[in-house]
């Protein structure tokens, strides 16, 4: 049973790219410029986005590019689908944020709102929330994007069935620097049923770093 | 090993144990605590990790430095102690343990360590600490991984899981998941977070905290208890090398989203009873075949009321259940570990732990509590796991 990268995004240096054409540049100065002006420039209407921190809108404007406008995972049963992410700074950020809030102790206010985001997997939770997305999903925190665990890792959930469709991928963002690159995999049988096989990118290691890389397949 | 290979007649065995915690720095020790009804929470007067009282379960620094000074002197005499942070003293303690009792080696290309925390280094994050020894990277928690796993001069870099609360027992699956589909033979599953301001101010700031040492399941019950521990549990296909007798298998397991809110169960409790009934399914059991549960109850109102609802719902409730957090808190990205080798531990020394801290039915599902100690024969364990971000999970130890 051939596994695919049916679907796939990208975000880095100010510029969206979906399915390997690049479909937005952004003048913004700034993460969150840039984050604010991808929620209009994609219209999108959550209130929930202004209260996430900038690893969480990451991700959540990640799946919004990568689904807007399709039924791709719709079409399975929400405890079917999996979200399997990596990054390296796990949510930094936001620690950062709580432990300076604490280190005064005549400013001693630690705040929920931000205390909620010192834990990477709040993205899975917030992409799970928008997409009605029940199944497997794990958050792995390596130097580099890694496909060889993600090949590994999601091969094992569709081989015995606990996923029929995995959302995947990268959401690294700390300061000033971020980065996604977000995936679809769905596998032979259902790609048929649905649609018939198109010219979709087989899920392997050297493929997914290539597609991360901008090299074509 | 292909994509299409057949592996389902893998067997992957649980081996020796470590865990430590408040009741001491071996599972051997927990055990004999537990059975003693020793509590390891008390209430913190206040200081560095908190401003005011509250209560918490801390490893004793003073013995963690004596044994990890020693451990220093007999195998790498040439370090100094001012190298390591605390959470990697016991992380190198721990996963020590249980190599000195099992017969995995470390290095084998065929062995894999996967770590479970959600902070590492905690006490890195903003910078506050210098000491020039300690390079302040390490507070990336790949890098925290690498510096584990090249002291122990493992041939593959650590596997690092950050998921909440579920980390622990996420992390057990995942190294079962990994062995069964043939990509490594032995896993080293470790995890742990130690304590400071940064983690009870934050669950302070969610008021989650109780002022007493926390009531899991109890109808008084009113927060969680935060506990600092780390633990470490062998997984291998080879039941010869784990350095234990019984042959007890990760039989299940799976882990869901509740889709519903980032800090709090969904309350029906559907998306945590979809975790259990996988499990259970993928284990070939029926829920009566189940013969004790080690439940996540962290004592909180919500959650444990999520807990008994899913239970009950997949026809658990008559079911012999404990939190082990009554006895040394929610040891947070350790939880899952310990309280499996505890559990492990009921299985293969046929006695199950009573559930301090609860004392009257709390919930509105009635589930089976454990009020005391018993003497009871263990085949099939499941345990269970929620957390923040709406992540279950769960899964199922077999004796065959």
């Amino acid at each position: 049973m051939e596994l695919f990268i049916t679907r796939y995004m990208k975000l880095q240096d100010h510029r969206v790219s979906l399915n390997g054409i690049v479909e937005h540049a952004s003048e913004a100065e700034s993460v969150d410029a840039l984050f604010r002006s991808l929620y209009r420039y994609y219209h999108i209407d959550y209130p929930k986005f202004s209260k996430m921190d900038n690893l969480c809108k990451l991700a959540f404007l990640s799946a919004e590019i990568l689904l807007q406008g399709t039924d791709v995972i719709q079409k399975y049963p929400a405890e079917q689908i999996g979200i399997i992410l990596e990054n390296a700074s796990s949510s930094l950020d936001y620690d950062q944020k709580h432990q300076e809030s604490i280190r005064d102790r005549n400013q001693y206010f630690p705040s929920p709102s931000v205390f909620v985001y010192t834990i990477p997997n709040i993205m899975v939770a917030e992409i799970a929330i928008r997409h009605k997305v029940k199944g497997e999903n794990t958050v792995f925190i390596s130097e580099q994007f890694d496909p060889e665990l993600i090949d590994h890792y999601v091969s094992e959930l569709f081989r015995n069935q606990r996923v029929s469709c995995c959302l995947a991928g990268w959401i690294e963002c700390y300061g000033d620097h971020y980065q996604s690159f977000l995936f679809v995999i769905e596998q032979e049988d259902n790609i048929k049923r649905f649609e018939g096989l198109q010219e979709y990118v087989i899920l392997n290691p050297l493929n997914m770093e290539k597609l991360y890389k901008g090299k074509s397949i | 090993m292909g994509r299409n290979g057949s592996q389902l007649m893998v067997d992957v065995f649980v081996g020796a144990s470590n865990t430590i915690t408040s009741l001491g720095f071996s599972t051997a020790e927990h055990v004999k605590q537990i059975k003693a009804n020793q509590i390891g929470i008390s209430i913190y007067p206040g200081g560095n990790l908190s401003p005011t009282p509250v209560p918490l379960s801390l490893v004793d620094n003073r013995q963690l430095l004596d044994l990890f000074r020693e451990y220093l002197y007999k195998t790498k005499p040439d370090l100094q102690l001012d190298f390591f942070t605390r959470s990697e003293m016991l992380h190198i303690l721990s996963i020590a343990d249980v190599l000195k009792s099992s017969e995995i080696n470390v290095k084998d290309p065929r062995t894999l360590i996967i770590l479970s925390t959600l902070k590492g280094n905690m006490d890195l994050i903003g910078g506050d600490i210098c000491v020039p020894a300690i390079e302040l990277d390490r507070v990336y928690l790949w890098k925290w991984g690498e510096f584990l796993g090249s002291f122990f001069n493992s041939s593959n870099k650590p596997i690092v899981v950050s998921n909440a609360c579920i980390s622990g027992v996420l992390a057990i699956l995942i190294g079962s998941r990994l062995i069964k589909a043939g990509r490594y033979d032995h896993v080293i599953v470790a995890g742990g977070d130690i304590l400071t301001e940064f983690a009870v101010s934050g669950f302070q700031s969610f008021q989650s905290l109780s002022p007493k040492p926390c009531k899991p399941f109890d109808a008084a019950r009113d927060g969680l208890s935060l506990g600092e521990g780390c633990g470490t549990i062998i997984l291998s296909r080879h039941h010869s090398l784990c350095g234990i007798p019984e042959k007890i298998v990760v039989a299940g397991g799976s882990c869901t989203n509740d889709a519903h809110h980032i800090s709090g169960p969904l309350r029906t409790g559907e998306s945590f009873y979809v975790a259990i009934r996988r499990a259970l399914r993928e284990a070939s059991l029926d829920p009566r075949d189940i013969d004790y549960i080690s439940a996540h109850g962290t004592g909180t109102d919500y959650y444990d009321e999520t807990e008994a609802k899913a239970l009950s719902w997949a026809g658990l409730e008559r079911v012999p259940t404990n939190s082990f957090k009554g006895y040394f808190g929610h040891t947070l990205g350790a939880a899952g570990i310990i309280e499996s080798a505890l559990a492990i531990a009921s299985m293969r020394n046929r006695e199950i732990f009573r559930s301090a801290g609860f004392e009257n039915p709390g919930t509105s599902q009635q589930i089976n509590i454990l009020t005391d100690h018993a003497v009871k024969e263990v085949n099939h364990c499941l345990k269970t796991a929620s957390g923040f971000g709406g992540c279950n999970a769960a899964a199922v130890f077999k004796k065959i």
